[in-house]
């Protein structure tokens, strides 16, 4: 841990008077570069390789991930009970965007990517969705059942490709609902046809 | 060659998901991090933010009370007391267009989409320390640089006025969020 005065003094480092540059309509600030005490140089041969140390250490994480990964579809689950007993609020809305969101980012890190693809569309529905009210229930439900059986049945149709084909099938049934719902929305339909900033794998 | 100490560095994470942050504790120490504070909502975030003075913020989008985005802005506050110039790292499942230009409007350094891995989390981390670049302060902007680039073909209306700039060529954070592996 660092001392009191280590702490101190880079907290008035970081206090330093930035560098101001005025212009017409604008101002150019360059902070004092309090970071650069952290980089050092090291000779070529250098073999030590943080990237690889960090790969490592997220492999001896991996026997988890199963776990983690229930988890996270029993907090999908819940969510969606609470939208068929209260419907869609804020708060329901939210609980359901979230948990579908954090499959959808953290599921190929756990080893399961086709429940990614099924919770990226889940989370598609609910953004562009005029009236989630009107979203046909069994439309959501076949998503959140499809990602608990892509978990709980990994290591039979994951490999038969069924996940996959299943992830694939829901996609485009909830496109095709999106891009009707979505007709006279160009915004919403421009964001539903744009491609994915992540490469499919 | 150069190489990050990164026990010299301070982070806050801030993701309402345990196995995330978990992920991101493990990756951070084995990079060599000492220092790695955690929160689980953007409220709970500003006031540590406040609180430890980090070196670097990696951020969630989507997180209650308030999220990634507002964290963005409440921190990118020119005229606040604290810190507006830290690196803030998005690292988020969001991964549409749309998304990369709101995070880059409201002030973030780096744009990081899910599935994450080692060798990502650390170019980003790498490219804060080692290439910062100057802030700019408009009428309704105050964070990074968002030039990346020279084109001279560019002709949108919203040039800045007023003289030269300095334009450090980077990827653009378009292309750099492309980047999974």
């Amino acid at each position: 841990m660092r001392s009191t005065l280590e702490k101190y003094k880079m907290s008035r480092d970081k206090t330093l008077a930035p560098k101001v540059e005025a212009f017409a309509d604008h101002h150019i600030i360059t902070p004092p570069n309090t970071l650069r005490r952290a980089i050092r140089r090291v000779v070529d041969r250098d073999l030590d390789d943080p990237v690889a140390r960090a790969e490592q250490a997220l492999a001896g994480l991996s026997g988890e991930f199963k776990s983690w990964m229930r988890s996270e579809c029993d907090r999908l689950a819940d969510a969606h009970a609470a939208i068929v007993k209260h419907g869609f609020n804020e708060q329901t809305r939210s609980e359901l965007f979230r948990a579908a969101h954090d499959i959808k980012g953290d599921a190929s890190t756990f080893g399961f990517p086709t429940a990614g693809a099924a919770a990226e569309s889940l989370c598609r529905i609910i953004d562009h969705a005029p009236d989630l009210d009107r979203v046909p229930p069994d439309l959501i439900r076949h998503h959140i059942e499809a990602i608990q059986a892509i978990v709980r049945e990994h290591n039979t149709i994951d490999k038969a490709g069924v996940a996959r084909e299943l992830s694939s099938r829901l996609r485009g049934i909830a496109d095709d609902y999106l891009m009707h719902v979505n007709r006279d929305r160009p915004d919403h339909l421009e964001a539903i046809a744009a491609p994915s900033i992540v490469p499919a794998d | 060659m150069f190489r990050i100490d990164f026990n010299k560095l301070r982070f806050l994470v801030c993701d309402d998901n345990p196995h995330m942050r978990r992920i991101l504790r493990t990756l951070l120490h084995s990079f060599g991090a000492r220092e790695v504070y955690e929160a689980e909502d953007g409220a709970t975030a500003l006031e540590m933010y406040s609180h430890y003075v980090p070196d670097i913020v990696i951020a969630d989008w989507a997180m209650p009370i308030f999220d990634g985005l507002e964290l963005a802005q409440m921190i990118r506050q020119p005229d606040s007391k604290g810190n507006p110039y830290a690196p803030i790292i998005m690292l988020t499942g969001h991964s549409e267009k749309r998304r990369i230009t709101m995070a880059r409007d409201a002030g973030v350094t780096e744009f990081l989409a899910k599935p994450i891995s080692a060798k990502g989390l650390y170019l980003r981390i790498m490219s804060v320390v080692a290439h910062p670049r100057p802030f700019i302060k408009t009428k309704n902007y105050f964070g990074p640089d968002r030039r990346r680039n020279t084109t001279v073909a560019y002709i949108g209306p919203e040039r800045r006025n007023g003289g030269e700039a300095e334009i450090l060529q980077q990827p653009s954070l378009m292309d750099k969020a492309r980047v999974t592996s």
